[in-house]
Order: structure tokens, then sequence, then C-alpha cells
């Protein structure tokens, strides 16, 4: 092999991807003239990724990777739970055996930056040996990059996935009442409430009542009414009126119009009670959206409306959700393992994960991008609502350490609401409760 | 005198390969191996999570000395305690149902009948399952709107029931996937203890004029008493850690309806990364099973009829 051809330009590189069988993808290549994409050749990566429709793509790509710049990939992919568990333990020992961490930033930011725990990479994204000249900062939505970097500016990581929180609703049940997808919060409960007939039990509204999984619902409304769990000065405000009136919402939502059975129902439940035609609007993220237009598992293909929050009291909010990539301060391959990211959230690589529903590439050059649209296998009304919940992103919890906690403790008060308690009195009792929870997590 | 000396060296020969000293510096190297084994995997372990117990220790945080804050938390935690009891009345119902199940099932198999051995090859399939599994499968039956259990009862005429999605059945239908698994565990104690038993005494209640009622409660029971008993105590200790099934269909909810000590302990040791509190937490359940296990060894050295024919 001549070393030009291991160096490649944008021309040659074109050329190789061809005969990779990858001519058929759109975008154009990561690479440029300046990457020496082979810098790290014979380099072996270790990779943590989460097992979710984004790692599985990362997954099925490897190979080009490999290709592209020598390096040897060992990837490994666990399911988010286990996933945040083990990167935990190893990153707090010091010595992970890992380069690369794919974070959930809504639950591990503020924890991976206490810790120390990921690389600083502004310096990698401003030279132009490691990083293609398409990728800059501008191109990251706003949400994206406040993700991303730490308190002190610093990139942390790379955004590489959002998901909006949308309603999911179904136009022939909305038609068979004469009602139109609602543009308000009491909208969004009259309707539930008329579409409801428990006697051929279908039902207006569906959403998550499972403990911890329940949070960002409430927190979804709250935005609404123009609030967020914590306040500018870090102090909890979730027993003031907008907390307490989103709280009456979701109980309202969840006792009037929902299945029986839905303090158990975690997104995956509320999902298959959608798929059946049954329910009228479930309100859940962007990224669960591929199933519903499958026929193999949905009897509301071609059905279902997407439709970007409705307007709360006081503001409209998507609520907003990402996953990063970065790499570990304990790598001791920085350079090659920042490469395998920027790879990762390459033009062509969000292109294939936004065409394929997987999900929602941060990088605003994709989503504008005319030819990747055009191959995106989703309804346009899943792309409008994507694009149009961008405008109005708000991050759905809190940047703490104890976002676990944070969910678990005001789950269970959601979850005791769905049973008839007190919204105001749960909501103080569960503040009660997580109040010195966070106080000594940031202590 | 001479066949007096001889006897007397015969019996300190005896007594002497009888009663080895068992400290002779010879016997170390084969104990030394076992003792780094139990030191490495039993004592260290404890050893350090008591240390942990005393410490305030949060991964990613720094790790101070606590004493014994850790233990007064544990005291006014209520989810702790409320994780107890919830414990107590799974443990309870979950060696109860199987027990008494299993007890019928295998005098049932102990009679002669057709396909006997075939359908005690069914019954015993559930044991055989993985209990992820199982909790997947069940999971999708209790589902109140798509599972299979509604629509059985839907077909007798009762109305839908919300099985683990209900605050107040989310226990007895734990339960009931734990009975429905271990039952033929007990039948299966059962059964052996059954095919032990001499035919002498049920001869003579036959002569007596005994019924098959008089038969089971003053013969039967008491001599597969001991059985009984360990199926107990298998049971018992099985229920008490019970994790998988629990974690894998409700995680604790709804709420923390269905949390025991084993689900909070994990959360709080590896959602909420608190290794400290958790630490204790395990100290605490630990002191618990040993005081749980020594009150089933004495009730079990009660039961056991071999002593009881010496006494």
């Amino acid at each position: 092999m001549s070393s030009s051809f291991w160096k490649p330009t944008r021309r040659s590189f074109l050329a190789g991807s061809a005969a990779l069988g990858a001519a058929g993808l759109v975008g154009s290549r990561p690479a440029s003239a300046a990457v020496d994409w082979k810098r790290f050749a014979g380099t072996t990566l270790e990779v943590n990724l989460v097992k979710s429709p984004r790692g599985d793509t990362v997954i099925k790509y490897l190979a080009e990777f490999e290709a592209l710049t020598g390096i040897k990939v060992n990837a490994e992919a666990t399911p988010e739970q286990q996933q945040r568990q083990k990167a935990t333990i190893e990153l707090s020992s010091g010595k992970p055996s890992f380069d690369v961490i794919h974070l959930s930033y809504h639950v591990q930011k503020r924890q991976f930056e206490k810790g120390g725990w990921l690389a600083d990479i502004s310096g990698f994204l401003k030279d132009p040996t490691l990083t293609d000249p398409s990728l800059t900062e501008s191109d990251f939505a706003e949400a994206g990059l406040t993700f991303a970097k730490d308190k002190d500016g610093k990139l942390r990581s790379l955004p590489f996935s959002v998901d909006y929180w949308i309603v999911y609703w179904n136009k022939e049940l909305f038609e068979k009442k004469g009602l139109a997808y609602p543009k308000t919060f009491d909208e969004m409960a009259a309707a539930a409430e008329a579409l409801t007939d428990k006697s051929t039990n279908t039902y207006g509204f569906v959403a998550r009542g499972l403990k911890n999984a329940n949070v960002p619902v409430w927190t979804t409304l709250m935005l609404g009414y123009g609030a967020t769990p914590l306040g500018p000065d870090g102090k909890l405000r979730t027993t003031s009126d907008e907390a307490v009136e989103a709280a009456k919402l979701y109980q309202r939502l969840m006792t009037k119009s929902a299945p029986a059975g839905i303090s158990g129902f975690n997104w995956a439940e509320s999902q298959s009670a959608f798929l059946q035609g049954k329910v009228g609007m479930w309100l859940d993220g962007v990224g669960f959206a591929p199933p519903l237009e499958d026929p193999q598992k949905s009897r509301v293909v071609g059905k279902v409306g997407y439709g970007v929050m409705p307007k709360g009291p006081k503001a409209q909010a998507a609520a907003t959700t990402g996953d990063g990539i970065g790499v570990t301060a304990g790598s001791q391959k920085k350079e090659a393992a920042y490469l395998f990211c920027q790879w990762v959230i390459s033009k062509e690589m969000g292109a294939r994960l936004l065409q394929a529903g997987a999900g929602v590439p941060f990088r605003q050059s994709i989503l504008a991008d005319a030819e990747v649209r055009k191959g995106v296998t989703m309804p346009s009304a899943w792309v409008d609502a994507v694009a149009a919940s961008g405008k109005v992103s708000q991050l759905a919890l809190p940047v703490i350490i104890p976002v676990t906690e944070f969910r678990d403790i005001y789950g269970v008060g959601l979850t005791n609401m769905i049973g008839g308690a007190d919204p105001a009195t749960e909501l103080k009792t569960a503040t009660a409760q997580f109040e010195p929870v966070l106080a000594k997590s940031e202590g | 005198m001479a066949s007096v000396s001889i006897e007397t060296a015969r019996t300190e020969t005896a007594n002497k390969r009888s009663k080895p000293n068992r400290l002779a510096p010879n016997y170390w190297p084969f104990v030394v191996p076992a003792l780094i084994v139990i030191g490495a995997v039993i004592v260290f372990p404890w050893v350090f999570t008591l240390w942990m117990s005393v410490n305030s220790w949060t991964l990613g945080q720094e790790q101070t000395f606590a004493g014994l804050d850790n233990y007064i938390r544990l005291a006014t935690d209520f989810r702790f305690w409320e994780s107890l009891w919830h414990t107590l009345i799974f443990t309870v119902l979950a060696v109860v149902a199987p027990l008494f199940l299993g007890t019928l099932a295998a005098l049932i198999f102990d009679a002669q009948f057709p396909l006997r051995g075939f359908l005690r090859g069914v019954f015993v399939m559930p044991m055989m399952a993985t209990p992820v599994a199982i909790a997947l499968v069940w999971t999708m039956m209790f589902h109140p709107q798509l599972g299979v259990l509604n629509y059985l009862l839907s077909l007798v005429g009762i109305g839908p029931q919300e099985w683990i999605y209900n605050r107040y059945s989310v226990i007895p239908s734990l339960v009931l996937v734990e009975t429905w698994q271990w039952t033929p565990l007990i039948m299966l104690i059962v059964l052996g203890g059954l095919a032990s038993l001499p035919r002498e005494p049920y001869e003579s209640a036959e002569i007596d004029g005994a019924n098959a009622w008089q038969k089971f409660r003053y013969l039967t029971l008491p001599m597969i008493a001991p059985f009984l008993m360990i199926g107990v105590i298998i049971r018992a200790i099985d229920a008490i850690k019970s994790f998988d099934i629990i974690y894998a269909m409700t995680q604790g909810g709804p709420g923390t309806a269905s949390e025991t000590i084993n689900i909070y302990l994990y959360n709080t040791a590896f959602s909420y990364y608190d290794i400290g509190y958790g630490s204790a937490m395990a100290v605490v359940f630990f002191v618990i099973i040993v005081a749980l296990s020594l009150v089933l060894m004495m009730v079990r050295a009660r039961t056991n009829w071999s002593d009881m024919e010496t006494r």
C-alpha cells in the first residue's frame, strides 16, 4: 500500500469508502487532507458503550473505523443501568479498563465532572491535525454544548445524540372524536379525557408511572409552567407553585385518562400500550419512534402523529436528554480515543443514526442537510417534530450528582400521587428527603 | 503378666492413633491453602465491609471516617424499615405457600396412578428455568391490558387485576411466581421423605380403624416433619435473599411497595454509590440472617425424629 493511500485526501478517501461499499451513504467523509487518520495505526482502544440503538449503530460500522485508522477497537456494549454502574466503579478507581466512554449527560454529567473522569479535549478540537474542519463547536445544538462543557468551559466530551420529549398521538382516535392535536396543556388534558372510554379499553394518555422513570414526565410538565427543579442559585424549587401545578397535571392525566396499572409502566409498557392502537397520546422521548412504524410490531403504522410538546401556561418546552462520548482522563491513548469519538459523531454516522430513527445527532449540519433528510425512514412529521423541538429545547433533569436519588425519591412521590396522594404533600416530603442528599453531594 | 503388659501397650497405641496431635507442625501445609481461601473470600470481604460501614464513602467523593453514623441513619430511615417489613412478608409467604402446595403435590405423586413419572417430570420443570427469564415471561403475563392472566380471569367473569402494577397486589403476585417455581422443590424433598417412611405404623393404624385424615395427621405429618423443616430452611434462605425475580419484575416498585432489603441495599450501593451506607445495611442484614438461621436450626433439632428416638 502506498503511503498516500493511508494518508487519504478527500478524493482518495471517498474512493476508498466506495470500495468498502459505503458509496450509497450520504454526507461527506469525516477525513480531511489535514487529519492523519492513520497516525495511531496499530493502537488498540477499549470502548465502553451503552447497549442502545446508538451503541448498536457504532458497533455495526466499527469495521469502517478500523479500516480508516488501522486502530483496533474492542467495544463492549451493556444495558444502560449496568453500564452506568460499571463506568462509575471503574472510573472512581482511577484506572478504568476503557479509553472511551459513552455517557448519559442527563444522569452522569455532574458526577463525571466532579470526579474529573473525562479528559479535556478542547485542545484536540482546535488541532487541525486531529479534527476535521467541518467539526466546530458552533455546529452543535446549544443543549449539546451545555452538556459537553464543564463549568470552566472546557470541552469534556463530544455531544453524540439528543432526545427530545414529544407527544406521539393516534390520529385515527383523534379523528373519531373530532379532536385536533392539543396546543396547550389544558387542551391536552381535556383531549385525554375525551378520548378515554374504559368500556372499550381506550385511554387518552399514557406515560411513565414507574418510580424513577416517571420523573422526566413531571419535569417536562414543570418546564411548561416556567420552572426547573433546580433554581440558578442551586436551590430546589420542587415545592414551588409551578412544581405543584405540574404534579397536579401529572396526577390528573395519569388517574383520569391512563390505563390501569400505570404506576408500574416504564417507557416499554407505555410503548406497548400505544402500539395496540388503544391509546390517544403517549409522552416520551423521540428516540422510541421506530417500532411505531414497523408493521411487524405496530397496529398504528401510518396513523401516528408526532407532536411538539404543547404550550404550558408560561412556556413551551421540549425536555431534552442526551448522550455524549468522551475520552477517559486515565487513558494513555487520548488522541487515538479522540479520533474514535470524532468518527462516532461524524456526519455519516450521524446521518445513519437519524435515517434509522436510532437517534438525533446534536450536529445541526446533519439535521439541515437535505440529502440526509431524504434518506430518513421515519415519516416527515417525525423529522419536523425533531426540528421544532430543537427550537424549544430545555434540559429535562437538573445537572446534579445524585440524579438517581432525585429520580427515585420524587418518583416514589409521583407514584403515590397516582394512588391518590396529595401532590403538594408528596413534593414536600420528597424535598425534605432529598435536600440533605443534594447538600452532601456538593459538599 | 506378659499378656497384661502387651494389652496395656496395645491400648496405649490405640489411644495414640485415635487422638493424634492435630497441631503437629507437619499438618500445617495441608491447612494453609484452606486458610488462605477462607481468608480471601470470606474473612477479608467481611472485615472490609465492616470497615466501609463505619466510613462515609460515596464513589467519586472523599472517604471519611463516620463512626456509627451509618447505623444511626439506618435506625431512622423509614425506607429501610419499610424494606425490612417487605422482606419479612415476602419471606413468610414465599415459604408457607410452596410448603403447603409442595406437600400436597408430594402426597398426590406418592400415590400410584398412570403417567405418574411423566407428570412428576413436568411438575419439576419450573425449578430448572432461569429466574430472570421466568420474571420476564411472568411480567408479560401480568400486564393489565395485554397479559394472559387477565384474559383467563375474564373467561370466568372476574374483572382485570393490576397484579405487579399495584402497590397492594405486588407482593402476593411476586410470591405467586416464587411459589410456581419452588413448589416442586418442596415436593421432591417431601416425596423423598414419604418414600422412606416405614409401613408398620400404618398397618397398626388401619387395624385400630384410623381414617385417611387421622393417618396423615398423626402418622405422616409427624414423620415427615424433619423433611418439611429442611424444606423450610432451604426456602427461607432462598426467599430472604431473593433478588433476581423482584428486580427484573418490579425493581422494588410500584414506588417502594415491593422493595426488600436486598433491592434497597443494591440501589444504595450501586445506583446511589453510597458504599458506606450500603455496607452498614449489609452488616445489619447479615446479623438478621444469622439470627434467623440459628432459630431455624434450633427448630430443626426439635423436629429430628432420630434424636427423639434416642431420648
